[in-house]
């Protein structure tokens, strides 16, 4: 009996490690443990041993069955790797294949930079806001202390709605200083975006229409030297704490002191040339005009209600466009308001 | 405004120590901002004066010769010249080998006919001069130099007069004194804490007689002409101005003329007051009158153009006629011709508004209108026509007649302004010294007596304390003003309007949209090309009165054209599967308003494969969930002339139209030249603000399980889904979660005109798990309203 334990474990193992199917499994484990299998038929012969040896081959048995059982599931195991292995290998794909296109739209590349200048206005304390754009003259100029006659208003430059020129498109975000200060008291910061208007024919350079971006700020005892202070924090978050920058006086009817704001270029460094050549970002200068600013005219404080004894404040304004242009290497203006996709996907 | 500095060293303030660079640096950051730089000698190099030793024909050719040039080295230089007007012991340019001429001519030796040529003799115009500068050199020949102060080996730079540098100034509107050399002198003076020198003009007179004698003016137009000032010069003898003058000229960008002509283009150079002088002859009556301009007259000006004159522009007239067009250009009919004997001198002061206008008008704008547009200082007038004068003596090209003439009509009064250190050093947030202060003042020329600024009548931009400050600051140097931080207590922040902008920008970007940016102003003509009917109000535009081009002189009223006219660009480029949108303004006239309404629309176009209705219907559903804005009901248009009739939905919520979407009208599409499907979506942003939900809070997920139904029914063509799906919501009661049609299906199986609908259904109690009976019981209501309400039945 121990012979015919021993021969059945030595056949199940033979045929086990052949099957290769799960079907030829199943098969072999009928066979060889189900209650008409060999196993149980040799078992079933238990009864005829004595007592003594009916233990001993029973443990036989049971170790015998065990070690079919664990080559069984070995082999289960075995086969469904190797099937899911083979199915896996039968489902390889050529990954370089492009990816299932998903379309996302662009930002205009003028209103990124737009978006990043607003961010760091916000975290600096200031509030966003708009107004008109077909606005009254009185805003546009003349409580901007910009007096009638003046060139700018003349209708060459400026567009105008009627015939006594009191109605027009904003030639500059400057009146939203006005709407400010006559709804808001002081201290405030504010920055105000948006179209202006002027009377230019498109060309690389100019357009009759395009963006400022216009800041207000005005409190007790504010300086010549916080407007310094506030607008090169401002201009080295855009540009990078590293870059140079100087104030040249300049005028503005709305402001005095009035000051033009540069950077030094970044590419010549200043020298305006690079390798004995005019240095094409700066055109030789050296330096790249930022921001017109100053300190708000007492007349334009007055002009709203506000005491020029009492408050002082400084205002900004820059142009949107040249700066986009520069950090984005755009050389022509048209190309801003053309809306190619081959352009605005570019950003 | 140009100034060379040779001049302003030589006769105001020496600052030949300094570099160009430097000079242009320290004055830019004084206020006086350099445009250009230019050295005058960067063009010419490598030429020099050269002597002709010995002349010789070339034997192979009939007008060429050889000469010998003596060019102050060892050894002379052979160079062939086809001139025929060099003589043996002339003084001539000579280009040497590897010389450069203006315009980048590049010179090198060579063989000419055999004989070898190291280099070049020259003509004044290969030089870059005209005939003008040289009045009595060859005009077709080389320019001789044996009247010139050289020698052979001389850079020929220094006898043109090109040692000099012309810088050229950016001045703001409110510094018409620095439109001239002294009111720049004084600015270089002061950025490099020195003074300038001062020439008071000093005419000797003569005994030819006495202004008065010979000339009255009036001046009837006291508003437009502030001051009038005159003197005359008698035994005129005209003639070219000498070199020293016309060189001073033709570096500033100045044509030399004659000496009289010249003489008063050399005044506005250097006092920046335009003046002009009049032949007397041709002064009917000796009698000037400034006076405006009568309907109808007419004036040939010194260029020969006939000049159409209109009341407002201000003339100077003789008894009958105009003879000048005043501050502009005088007329050719009192020009200074070369038998002019007697000369009046005009030095005024005319009002700049006027002058600017009138120069607009006739699209004329000289050196002079430049300068008056400015306001000039109407002191200046005297000092002028004094230093003409004097010049006229110094040339010695004529006898002044005593007297002056001097009408004034308005000048500035002088004004004080107290020096206020501390309110100065509050606002620029320093701590000047009163002295310092008293310094840059007097720098500048501005005397101060105790805490008292006189301010000067070539300075009236200074009116107050910050105007001071400014003066004071940037004499301190802008860039030494310490730089400070202010505490804000502020918070910054967007409106909610912009905040949800900015969200529906992601969204839109998110779904493929590319953001575009358009002209607010547009052609009349979009509104047939969209075929708006001729009644609707949104032809009611904003007309710009003085536009650019009919194409840009109407404020839109609608945003759709502005989207169809970018996606037909986009089309013509053959760029394809274009999806776009604009967040813009509309410009909407309002009844008893001046100023428009300004409402935000968003605009979506898009064309390409894959683009139905429902994609872009698809995507705006999205849209209104994604900004968290109430849920629009889509109603079918048909009479939207821009869209499709069977192909346009407008969007409702509560009643409220907020847009209208759909697919363009192929008509509209051809206006555009688009030969494919557009579909395109117009919103308006601003009203969507109402429409906002509350925002979020918590609902408890179900505690019981849902039971799907899918349920397909088969009605006739006309019922909509909307229609279906309303009938299944009312009847199917609370149990109901949601309705959603998946599919839509026509042929085999469904009679003809008919089309079968499928719904899934989602059920569920808050308290207790569905039974079979239940959702069967919402099933049978469901199918006997729509078999009641729709006539569709159960397929």
């Amino acid at each position: 009996m121990k012979e015919q334990l021993e021969q059945i474990k030595r056949n199940a193992l033979a045929s086990l490690e052949a099957a290769a199917t799960p079907a030829a499994l199943e098969e072999l484990r009928v066979k060889l443990l189900g209650k008409k299998g060999e196993l149980t038929a040799v078992l079933k012969q238990m009864g005829k041993l004595s007592p003594e040896e009916r233990p001993v081959m029973g443990q036989l048995a049971n170790s015998v069955r065990a070690s079919i059982e664990t080559k069984l599931e070995e082999r289960k195991s075995a086969i469904h790797a190797a099937a899911l292995e083979a199915k896996l290998a039968a489902e390889a794909i050529d990954v370089t294949i492009p990816g299932k296109a998903v379309p996302l739209g662009h930002q205009h590349p003028m209103n990124q930079v737009l978006q990043q200048i607003k961010d760091i206005f916000v975290g600096l304390g200031y509030q966003v806001v708009d107004g008109p754009e077909v606005e009254l003259a009185s805003y546009n100029f003349t409580r901007l202390n910009i007096e009638e006659g003046h060139p700018s208003r003349d209708r060459s430059d400026t567009f105008y709605f009627d015939d006594g020129d009191t109605v027009l498109l904003r030639t500059q975000t400057s009146p939203m200083q006005i709407r400010f200060m006559e709804n808001h008291k002081p201290p405030f910061c504010m920055l105000a975006p948006g179209r202006v208007f002027r009377k230019d024919e498109a060309d690389a350079t100019h357009s009759p229409m395009f963006h400022q971006i216009e800041g207000l700020v005005v409190d007790e005892h504010i300086t010549m030297g916080d407007l310094k202070g506030a607008l090169i924090t401002m201009m080295q978050g855009i540009y990078g704490t590293e870059s140079a920058m100087r104030f040249r006086p300049h005028h503005f009817p709305f402001t005095e002191p009035s000051c033009e704001m540069d950077m030094q270029c970044h590419k010549c460094h200043g020298t305006g040339e690079i390798n004995g050549q005019v240095c094409s970002t700066c055109h030789g200068e050296g330096w790249i005009e930022l921001l017109g600013a100053g300190m708000v005219h007492p007349e334009v404080l007055k002009n709203c209600g506000i005491d020029p004894e009492k408050y002082s404040g400084f205002a900004f304004g820059m142009g949107l466009e040249r700066m986009a242009m520069g950090r984005l290497k755009i050389n022509d203006l048209r190309l801003i308001f053309d809306n190619d996709v081959r352009f605005l996907n570019q950003f | 405004m140009k100034l060379n500095r040779k001049w302003l060293n030589e006769e105001f303030v020496d600052l030949r120590h300094v570099s160009d660079k430097a000079f242009a640096e320290t004055l830019t950051v004084f206020g006086q901002k350099v445009e250009t730089c230019q050295r005058l000698d960067a063009d010419i190099r490598n030429v020099v004066v050269g002597k002709v030793l010995s002349i010789v024909r070339h034997e192979d050719s009939d007008h060429m010769w050889i000469c010998q040039v003596d060019v102050g080295q060892e050894a002379p230089v052979q160079i062939v010249t086809g001139a025929q007007n060099v003589r043996q012991g002339d003084l001539v340019p000579t280009a040497l080998h590897n010389s450069w001429l203006p315009g980048g001519v590049h010179i090198t030796k060579g063989k000419l006919r055999g004989v070898q040529s190291n280099g070049m003799l020259c003509s004044f115009a290969e030089l870059g001069l005209t005939q003008h500068d040289l009045p009595d050199a060859c005009a077709d020949g080389i320019w001789i130099l044996n009247g010139e102060d050289c020698k052979p080996g001389d850079d020929i730079n220094l006898v043109i007069g090109n040692d000099d540098t012309v810088v050229d100034f950016e001045i703001t509107n409110n510094r018409p004194d620095c439109y001239s050399i002294i009111g720049l002198a004084r600015e270089a003076a002061a950025a490099f804490g020195m003074k300038m020198k001062h020439h008071e003009p000093v005419v000797k007179g003569s005994d030819a007689g006495d202004v008065y004698n010979y000339l009255d003016v009036e001046v009837p137009a006291t508003e437009l002409c502030n001051r009038y000032s005159s003197r005359m010069v008698a035994n005129v003898k005209v003639g070219p101005s000498p070199k020293w003058l016309r060189q001073r000229l033709r570096v500033n960008g100045v044509r030399p003329i004659n000496n009289i002509v010249d003489i008063t283009n050399y005044v506005m150079l250097e006092y920046g007051q335009p003046m002009h002088a009049f032949d007397y002859r041709y002064v009917s009556s000796g009698k000037i009158v400034v006076r405006e301009a009568e309907a109808g007259e007419t004036l040939v000006t010194l260029d020969g153009t006939v000049r159409e004159l209109k009341p407002g522009m201000l003339v100077i007239a003789d008894d009958n006629k105009p003879i000048g067009l005043a501050g502009i250009m005088g007329g050719e009919n009192s020009e200074i011709v070369a038998d002019t004997t007697m000369v009046v001198f005009e030095s005024a002061n005319f009002n700049g508004t006027s002058i600017r206008q009138t120069a607009l008008a006739l699209g004329m704008r000289t050196e002079a209108s430049g300068k008056f547009e400015k306001n000039l200082d109407p002191m200046m007038t005297i000092p002028a026509v004094q230093r003409a004068c004097e010049l006229v003596e110094l040339l010695g090209c004529g006898d002044v007649l005593e007297g002056t003439i001097d009408v004034i009509n308005h000048v500035p009064e002088e004004h004080t302004l107290p020096l206020e250190c501390d309110k100065i050093n509050r606002l620029l947030g320093t701590n000047i010294s009163k002295e310092d202060m008293i310094r840059y003042l007097n720098l500048l020329e501005i005397p101060v007596e105790g805490d008292t600024i006189l301010v000067p009548s070539f300075r009236p931009d200074l009116n107050l304390m910050a105007d001071i400050a400014e003066e004071i600051g940037r004499s301190y140097g802008y860039n030494e003003i310490p730089t400070t931080s202010f505490k804000n207590s502020t918070q910054g922040g967007y409106s909610p309007e912009m905040l949800l902008e900015a969200k529906a920008g992601t969204l839109c970007r998110g779904m493929g949209y590319s953001e575009i940016i358009t002209y607010s102003f547009v052609s009349p003509g979009i509104f047939d090309q969209i075929r708006l009917s001729a009644d609707s109000p949104l032809r009611n535009a904003l007309q710009i009165q003085n536009p650019l081009g009919e194409d840009t002189s109407i404020m839109r009223t609608i945003a759709l054209p502005s989207m169809l006219e970018i996606l037909s660009r986009n089309n013509a480029y053959h760029n394809k599967e274009v999806k776009l949108y604009e967040l813009a303004k509309i410009y909407l006239p309002a009844a008893g308003q001046t100023l428009p309404e300004e409402p935000k629309m968003l605009v979506l176009g898009t064309y390409g494969a894959g683009e139905t209705f429902f994609t872009l219907k698809g995507e705006l559903e999205a849209f209104f969930s994604g900004l968290r804005l109430r849920k629009p009901a889509y109603t079918a248009v048909s009479d939207n002339p821009s869209f499709h009739p069977g192909r346009c939905a407008k969007l409702t919520i509560d009643g409220t139209e907020v847009g209208v979407m759909g697919q363009i009208h192929p008509l509209v599409a051809g206006n555009y030249g688009i030969d494919t499907d557009v579909y395109c979506a117009e919103i308006n942003f601003t009203k969507l603000l109402d429409f906002r939900l509350p925002d979020a809070s918590y609902t408890p997920l179900p505690k019981y399980p849902t039971v799907w139904r899918d349920l397909s029914v088969i009605c006739a063509e006309a019922v909509t889904v909307a229609q279906a799906e309303d009938t299944i919501t009312a009847a199917a009661g609370k149990l109901l979660r949601s309705v959603k049609l998946f599919d839509i299906y026509r042929g085999a199986g469904v009679p003809q005109g008919k089309k079968s609908m499928a719904f899934s259904l989602e059920l569920r109690a808050d308290d207790r798990t569905l039974t079979d009976a239940d959702s069967e019981s919402v099933i049978t209501k469901v199918l006997d309203a729509l078999k009641e309400k729709l006539d569709a039945s159960l397929r």
